[in-house]
């Protein structure tokens, strides 16, 4: 006969407003093998779990059912507490009479059965429940940072200082991401490259990163503590460890006139290139479809230039298979492709360019040295047009949302345009100005009051083309929806940054979750910021969502600490809710008949082959065993099996029965 | 012959004759007989929707529903802001069933909702394109400047017609004709629409500002496919050129009549003589005329490259 509590958590009014508690509890402790049942304000709360504890000690409970939340954020609370009095904590279960029922229905009598049900029928799972112990499993202290950006440079010096390694992984030919790209960085003005090249040459000197740059994540196995990766190296074309860098190759190589995309297609570079000056690691690449030797058959240049013999026509991309124990995404994001933009010529217009390329422009490395000249014509600009919210915050274009950094860096262009062109009057066409941040708000004063930039409220509607200006309409809407004409020689467009081009596939390929604009999503907004649903994948700058730099660095910290805290265990411990094959004393050992379908439907490779032998080391019987360690407990094989030797610990066949035996038996 | 209803609306009839008159002679052409709904009334327009939201909605629901009565499933209207009104009542009853019921109940009929309706665009694209090409016998070889206006491509929410800031569909189709669609700014402004009696001046500065554009940007002729756009663009030439203070002499075409020229229909059956400002054409350097068949289909390809 149980002995089994039943408590029945009020939740404050979430439950109790719809839901009569102390009924639930007094019909529910009126329940065969039901020997204590009471309800409480905050089961959750030091006193709830107290009376908790109590109950199981005065009452010798062997069973206990929180009638209360989703089991996702309590369960772990209430386990903890059972073990604390004494009682194997897989003997407790949670009821979910919130998400399941005071929430979705309204106060009624009938509401409060249907919680009773709920309580019912928890009541007889508990019944055959087992008592379990956790699986512990080792923990692999290498960590994966996909993306080399410098959220995930960051990371990855955060990790490695601790004394973890680390895996970098860069699909681009250098480490460095968007950072790189820009010019000055707002609030203070100061050189991007200039704070970023130390961090990129202390990613590719740190004895304990490995960085595998023009190389991509190609599949991801296991679980936390426990990932297999298999990367995939895509072929420089290079033999690394003899190149020296020199860089004759790229300035021999005939072919010249490909876009450059690190400079947002402002400047040419050639096929073998290194993307930029202060690139790392600083050897080039072989881009294979703009090579002449590729299409054409012929050139190879490059490799009787080269000094070293480093060029490798036939290298083949190379896979690289690394077990690695947490994985920390970095993967930066993307800003919207020109077809968004009809209505502002965006892609028709040379001269109305992106944010990006307007940062080459000002760059001192970039395709004009660092003096603004338009893109069609190289003449200075003299009046210039930065659109914010271009395409963010627009319903018509899909994108709801604020992509955050523009406000900052369009206030940014002003003020640089404004310091290299001082004739030159600086546009702003704003929705709203959002210059939440430190130092922020006065670095917007500083563009509009000591730069004067012209701050105009409104939007753009449409931008043509005339006699080589650009003609911007739009509205003044301070001024009563005043129309404004403007004929700019540049416009600047602060693009809506999204999710970065591959990211659905790759949240798919290492299972995490993503929003509908597929950026990774967090396990959940406030509390748990950096960490995604699947344990021990973490979440690092602007792959989550728009983030300036400050915060992708705190980020990517966050994400280091959780891993480092990881790495602290030698073993990590799981639910031990995996599935087991029976097993039967001698001459039958077990229902199992060894046809192994269970096997290949496995989506984990946790089912094994045992044999079973006699004295003599003869084989009597094969029979299928299930790797704990590997095991997520889905059940794919308890459905299968033809004989029922699978069961699953904590959801067996015989439980799932008695809790819809229990709900028909009312 | 395929069978297309046709709703006419009040401008078939009256101002824009000659629209109706090309696109039952191109569809003629093409083996399309256009059937008129019958008893049809008006969609309600600008009025309607001012002044009483049920009215808005009974006009073109009774429209529909006389279709479905007919058994016809596509509508073609050629003017855009009776497909705007149209579409819009459509779209609105479709996502409120209440709404559609008592809107039922107010015209008596019986409303289901399963007419399509298209605009001249999408009824040349659906039964017309694909043998377009073959037809076209004089290509009509002058930079057109495709003027879209507002009620043919807005709410794109609801209509989901072509791309809304930067339309193409109607270039398209001066290309397949022979011609040569110009890159132009104003595709998609203002003309000044029912301006045009109440505040005559507002609509010279707004059709003035189109045509200027057009013409700056070398169009000899511009194309459009409303009504109302054709009568700001045309029969207000003489308030827009006293407000630019030029002399704007292209004309204004249907792109009905358009297509109509391409497959040798002759210019009065198209109405061509009905429009205010007279229908000609720069006189092109005659090169290979004299040779008939063969340069005519080479020239129709080399502009459609172009």
């Amino acid at each position: 006969m149980s002995r089994i509590g039943v408590f029945v958590c009020h939740c404050g009014e979430n439950i109790s407003a719809t839901v009569n508690c102390e009924k639930v509890a007094k019909i529910t402790g009126e329940l065969k093998g039901v020997e204590f049942a009471t309800d409480y304000k905050y089961m959750c709360s030091d006193p709830g779990q107290t009376l908790i504890k109590e109950a199981i000690k005065e009452h010798k409970l062997d069973g206990v059912v929180v009638a209360a939340c989703s089991p996702r954020m309590h369960e772990p609370t209430f386990r903890k507490a059972c073990a604390e009095a004494g009682l194997n904590p897989f003997l407790c279960e949670m009821s979910n009479i919130r998400e399941h029922c005071s929430w979705v229905h309204p106060k009624d009598d009938l509401t409060t059965e249907k919680a009773q049900d709920l309580v019912r029928v928890m009541v007889e799972k508990v019944k055959k429940n087992k008592a379990l112990n956790s699986i512990k499993v080792p923990v692999t202290k290498t960590a994966l940072v996909i993306g080399g950006g410098i959220a995930g440079i960051q990371a990855a010096l955060d990790i490695a200082n601790c004394g973890h390694k680390v895996v970098m992984v860069e699909r681009q030919p250098s480490i460095g991401g968007h950072m790189s790209q820009l010019s000055e960085t707002f609030p203070t003005l100061d050189c991007s490259q200039c704070i970023l090249t130390p961090r990129m040459v202390e990613v590719a000197q740190h004895p304990n990163i490995t960085l595998y740059t023009y190389a991509e994540v190609e599949s991801v196995d296991g679980f936390i503590g426990n990932f297999n990766v298999k990367i995939r190296k895509k072929s420089k074309s290079l033999d690394e460890d003899l190149c020296t860098g020199c860089g004759l190759c790229t300035t021999k190589c005939p072919q010249k006139k490909i876009p450059n995309e690190f400079e947002r297609g402002l400047g040419m570079r050639p096929a073998i290139y290194v993307p930029f000056p202060q690139a790392v690691p600083n050897k080039p690449v072989i881009d294979r479809e703009n090579c002449t030797y590729y299409i054409k058959g012929k050139c190879k240049v490059c490799e009787i230039v080269c000094p070293t013999k480093a060029i490798r026509f036939d290298q083949e991309d190379e896979i690289i298979e690394v077990p690695v124990g947490a994985i920390v995404m970095a993967t930066g994001f993307d800003v919207l492709k020109p077809d968004f933009f009809p209505e502002y010529g965006y892609g028709k217009y040379k001269d109305v360019i992106d944010g990006l390329a307007f940062e080459r422009l000002a760059s001192a490395s970039g395709p004009t040295q660092g003096e603004i000249r338009r893109p069609s014509d190289g003449q200075i600009p003299k009046k210039i047009v930065f659109v914010a919210c271009a395409g963010s915050r627009d319903p018509a274009k899909g994108i709801e949302y604020c992509s955050k950094i523009c406000c900052m860096y369009t206030a940014k262009h002003a003020m640089l345009y404004k310091h290299k062109v001082h004739d030159g009057i600086p546009y702003v066409f704003y929705m709203d100005i959002r210059a939440g941040g430190k130092n922020y708000e006065e670095f917007v004063r500083r563009a509009i009051v000591e730069d004067e930039t012209q701050y105009i409220r409104g939007r753009i509607s449409t931008i043509y083309e005339k006699n080589g200006k650009l003609i911007v309409k739009g509205a003044d809407t301070l001024m009563g929806a005043m129309p404004v004409e403007i004929e700019a020689d540049m416009v600047v467009l602060a693009t809506a940054g999204v999710a970065n081009h591959g990211a659905e596939e790759l949240a798919q390929t290492v299972h995490i979750s993503y929003d509908p604009y597929k950026f990774f999503a967090e396990a959940h907004p406030k509390l748990k910021p950096v960490e995604t649903n699947t344990a021990g994948i973490f979440l690092a700058g602007a792959c989550q969502a728009p983030k300036d730099i400050p915060e992708s660095v705190a980020a990517a910290s966050g994400a280091a600490v959780k891993v480092a805290a990881l790495f602290s265990q030698d073993e990590l411990t799981r639910d031990p809710l995996v599935a087991v094959v029976s097993r039967q004393a001698p001459p039958v050992y077990s229902q199992c008949v060894g046809c192994f379908l269970c096997q290949s439907v496995c989506p984990y490779q946790a089912i094994e082959r045992e044999e079973i032998k006699n004295r003599n080391g003869e084989v009597i019987k094969t029979l299928a065993r299930v790797n704990e360690g590997l095991c997520q407990g889905c059940g794919t094989c308890v459905a299968l099996c033809r004989t029922k030797a699978i069961d699953i610990h904590g959801y067996s066949n015989q439980q799932v029965y008695t809790e819809v035996m229990a709900l028909l038996n009312d | 012959m395929i069978k297309v209803g046709f709703y006419p609306g009040c401008s078939m009839k009256g101002g824009a004759q000659e629209y109706q008159e090309s696109v039952s002679a191109l569809a003629k052409v093409f083996d399309i007989e256009l059937v008129e709904i019958p008893d049809w009334n008006c969609c309600g327009a600008t009025a309607a929707h001012n002044m009483s939201k049920e009215l808005s909605l009974s006009l073109p629901a009774r429209i529909m529903a006389l279709a479905e009565k007919e058994g016809i499933t596509d509508i073609v209207v050629p003017c855009a802001a009776c497909y705007n009104r149209l579409s819009l009542v459509k779209h609105e009853m479709a996502g409120d069933p209440s709404l559609s019921s008592k809107i039922a109940s107010i015209i008596d009929m019986k409303y289901e909702g399963t007419t399509q309706i298209l605009n001249i665009i999408q009824f040349i694209d659906k039964y017309i394109t694909d043998r377009l090409e073959e037809k076209v016998v004089k290509p009509f070889d002058y930079k057109s400047a495709c003027y879209y206006g507002c009620l043919l491509v807005r709410p794109h929410s609801v209509l989901k017609f072509d791309r809304v800031e930067d339309p193409q569909s109607m270039d398209v189709l001066v290309k397949k004709a022979g011609g040569k669609a110009i890159d132009w700014a104003f595709k998609t402004e203002c003309c000044g629409a029912g301006m045009s009696v109440s505040r005559t001046d507002t609509v010279a500065r707004l059709s003035g500002n189109i045509m200027k554009d057009a013409v700056d940007r070398q169009a000899e002729v511009v194309v459009v496919a409303c009504p109302m756009c054709h009568s700001n663009l045309d029969m207000r030439r003489p308030e827009i050129n006293k407000f630019l203070g030029e002399k704007i002499d292209i004309p204004v075409l249907y792109i009905s009549q358009v297509l109509g020229l391409a497959v040798g229909l002759d210019p009065k059956t198209l109405g061509l003589n009905r429009h205010m400002t007279e229908v000609k054409f720069p006189a092109k350097p005659v090169i290979e005329a004299p040779v008939a068949e063969v340069p005519k289909k080479v020239s129709t390809t080399q502009n459609m490259e172009a």
